[in-house]
C-alpha cells in the first residue's frame, strides 16, 4: 500500500476512536442527566431522605460529600507535597527508594473494597474513631496518597533542571528553591493530579462503607459547633456521603420513590464533580497567575 | 599582575569513572575577562561548573583538588556551598528567568539574602537593570512576566538577576550562543562594561568572541588545560600545536 493510504486509514481509525469515546460519554452523561434532571429541585437538594415515605431529599449526602472532600484534601495535600518533594528532590536513588515507589505503585492500585476493610479494622476499631467522617478522610488518604505523591514528584522533575540551578546559583538554599521557584513552576500540573485525586473522593462508595459509615444523623445546620454531634462540621459524627447513598437506597431503598432518587442523586453528583473540576481549575489558574505574573 | 579573584590546585572533575577534568591549575586574575574554549565534551563547561559547586546537583559527580577563593577552599567539605553561591554569579547558555515578574526576577535573591525594605528592593532592581542595558526598554512593565520578554532581553535580566545579590565573580556558560547576533553584541559589550566590576569566566564555541571580548583564553582539549595565557598571545602566537589546530579551525 502506498503510505498515503496507509496514513488516510490510520487517520480515519483514530477518527473514529476519538468519536466512539465521545458518543459513550454524551450517552453516559445525556443518560444520567435526563433521568435525573427532572428531580432536583431546590427541596431535593436541602432536605433530608426518607425511608419509607416518599418525597426525600439527599441534602445531608450532598453536605458530607463536600465536607469529606475538604475533610480528606486537608489531610491529603500536605502528606502528598511533602512526601512528593522528598521523592523527587532529597531522596538518593538507592534500593530503598525504589522499594518506596514500589510500594507507591501498588498502594495506587489496591482494591478499594480492602482499603475500607483495613480502615474498618485499624481506623474504626483498632484506633477507636468509630464510624466516622475522620475515619472516612483518613481511609481516603490511604486511597489517594499514592496518586498524589507521585504526581507531585513528576511535576517537580518536569520542571527544568536550570530553573533550580538558578535558584541555587543565587545562593539561596534547597527549600526556599523548591517552594518558591520550582512550585510555581509545577504548580498547573499538580492542580491538575489534585482535581483527579478529589474526583475520586466524590464517586468513592467501597473505602466508605466501613469507615465514615452508611447512615447520618439528624443534623442541625443552625448548630456550627464542631464538637456537637448533631453539628454538620463534626467530623467525629458518621456521615453517608452521596455516593454511598446511590448505593444503598439503589440496594436496599424502602421508600416508593426510590429510582427517582437515586436518578437525581446521580445526576447531581456528576454535575457536583464538574462544578468541582472547573472550580479547581480557575483557582488553579489564579493562584499561577498570581505565582508567575503571567496572563 | 594584578591581584587573584580566583583558582584552582589540581583541580579534577569525575562522573563516575569518567574524568572530565585533569588536574586543572588555573588563577582567575580580578576585574578580567578570562575564555575557556576547546571542542565539545573538552571539559570546560564541567570545569566552570564546579567553581560554584554546582556540579554537586549531578548524582555521581565527584570533585578532587581545590578551588580558592580569598583564603577559602571552596572544596573543603565544610565550606558553606549556599552562602559561596551568592558570590560567584552564574549565566547559563539557554535564558531561564523565574516564571516570576520581571521584578520578582531581580529583588528575589537580595529579599531572600535580608533586604526587606521596599525602597531598597526598588533601587536594586534599577541599578542592575541599567547595569544590563535593560532598564529602559522594561522600566514601563516589571510587573509583567519575565517570559514576555525576547531571548535576548531574558539572557540580560538572568544577568541582572545574578548581579543584584552582589557577586565578585560571574560564570557564563555560552551566555550567547542561543541568541541572534544583536542580541548577542549587546551582550558582549555587557561583558566589557561588567568588567570594570566583576571577574568574568566564560566558556564560548565562538572564538571571535573569545578574541573580541576576553583578556586571558583558556583552550581545553580532553579534559586538559593545554594551554593559558593572554588572549593576545593564544590567538597570534600560541605555543602549543594543538592550540593552534584549534584556533585555526583543522579540527573542533
Amino acid at each position: 500500500m502506498k503510505a498515503k493510504t496507509v496514513d488516510r486509514i490510520a487517520t480515519g481509525v483514530i477518527v473514529a476512536i476519538a468519536v466512539l469515546i465521545l458518543a459513550v460519554l454524551a450517552g453516559l452523561l445525556g443518560y444520567l442527566l435526563v433521568r435525573g434532571l427532572r428531580h432536583i429541585s431546590f427541596d431535593f437538594l436541602t432536605s433530608p431522605p426518607q425511608t419509607i415515605k416518599a418525597g426525600g431529599g439527599i441534602g445531608p449526602q450532598l453536605f458530607n460529600s463536600l465536607f469529606l472532600l475538604v475533610l480528606t484534601m486537608i489531610i491529603t495535600i500536605p502528606l502528598g507535597l511533602g512526601a512528593g518533594i522528598y521523592m523527587s528532590e532529597y531522596a538518593k536513588e538507592n534500593r530503598f527508594t525504589a522499594f518506596v515507589r514500589l510500594v507507591v505503585e501498588v498502594l495506587s492500585s489496591f482494591p478499594s473494597i480492602v482499603i475500607g476493610l483495613f480502615g474498618l479494622l485499624v481506623i474504626v476499631n483498632r484506633f477507636g474513631l468509630g464510624f466516622s467522617l475522620l475515619s472516612g478522610a483518613l481511609a481516603l488518604t490511604v486511597f489517594n496518597l499514592p496518586m498524589m505523591v507521585r504526581i507531585t514528584e513528576q511535576s517537580l522533575r518536569s520542571v527544568p533542571r536550570e530553573q533550580k540551578e538558578a535558584g541555587l546559583a543565587l545562593g539561596i538554599s534547597r527549600w526556599r528553591t523548591i517552594t518558591q521557584v520550582m512550585l510555581p513552576v509545577a504548580l498547573p500540573s499538580i492542580v491538575t493530579g489534585t482535581i483527579l485525586a478529589a474526583g475520586r473522593v466524590f464517586g468513592e462508595a467501597a473505602a466508605l462503607l466501613f469507615t465514615a459509615g452508611m447512615s447520618s444523623p439528624r443534623l442541625d445546620f443552625t448548630d456550627w459547633n464542631p464538637l456537637s454531634p448533631t453539628s454538620p462540621l463534626n467530623p467525629l459524627r458518621p456521615a453517608e456521603t452521596l455516593a454511598v447513598h446511590i448505593w444503598k437506597i439503589n440496594s436496599e431503598g424502602l421508600a416508593p420513590d426510590a429510582p427517582e432518587i437515586a436518578a437525581g442523586a446521580s445526576a447531581v453528583l456528576v454535575i457536583t464533580v464538574l462544578l468541582f473540576n472547573l472550580g479547581a481549575r480557575w483557582f488553579g489558574r489564579l493562584l499561577y497567575r498570581k505565582l508567575t505574573a503571567s496572563k | 599582575m594584578s591581584e587573584i579573584a580566583l583558582y584552582t590546585k589540581d583541580l579534577s572533575v569525575y562522573y563516575g569513572e569518567k574524568q572530565a577534568v585533569k588536574r586543572v591549575s588555573m588563577a582567575f586574575p580580578s576585574r578580567q575577562v578570562i575564555a575557556l574554549i576547546g571542542p565539545s565534551g573538552c571539559g570546560k563547561s564541567t570545569f566552570l561548573r564546579s567553581l560554584n559547586r554546582m556540579n554537586d546537583l549531578i548524582a555521581g559527580a565527584r570533585i578532587e583538588g581545590e578551588i580558592w577563593i580569598g583564603n577559602d577552599n571552596i572544596c573543603d567539605p565544610q565550606t558553606d556551598v549556599v552562602q559561596l553561591r551568592q558570590k560567584i554569579g552564574m549565566v547559563w547558555q539557554r535564558p531561564n528567568p523565574f516564571h516570576k515578574s520581571i521584578y520578582e526576577n531581580i529583588a528575589f535573591g537580595p529579599r531572600y539574602h535580608g533586604v526587606r525594605k521596599r525602597a531598597e528592593l526598588d533601587e536594586i532592581v534599577e541599578t542592575t537593570l541599567r547595569k544590563t542595558a535593560l532598564w529602559d526598554e522594561v522600566k514601563d512593565r516589571l510587573h509583567q512576566s519575565a517570559l514576555s520578554l525576547s531571548g535576548g532581553q531574558q539572557q540580560r535580566l538572568c544577568i541582572a538577576r545574578s548581579l543584584a545579590v552582589k557577586p565578585s565573580i560571574l560564570l557564563m556558560d555560552e551566555p550567547a550562543s542561543a541568541l541572534d547576533p544583536i542580541s548577542t553584541s549587546k551582550i558582549e559589550e555587557l561583558i566589557a562594561e561588567l568588567k570594570k566590576e566583576y571577574t568574568i569566566i566564560i566558556v564560548t564555541h565562538n572564538m571571535h568572541q573569545a578574541a573580541r571580548i576576553s583578556d586571558k583564553t583558556g583552550f581545553f582539549l580532553l579534559g586538559d588545560l593545554i594551554e593559558y595565557d593572554d588572549t593576545q598571545k593564544i590567538f597570534t602566537n600560541p605555543s602549543k600545536k594543538s592550540t593552534d589546530d584549534y584556533i585555526s579551525g583543522r579540527f573542533g
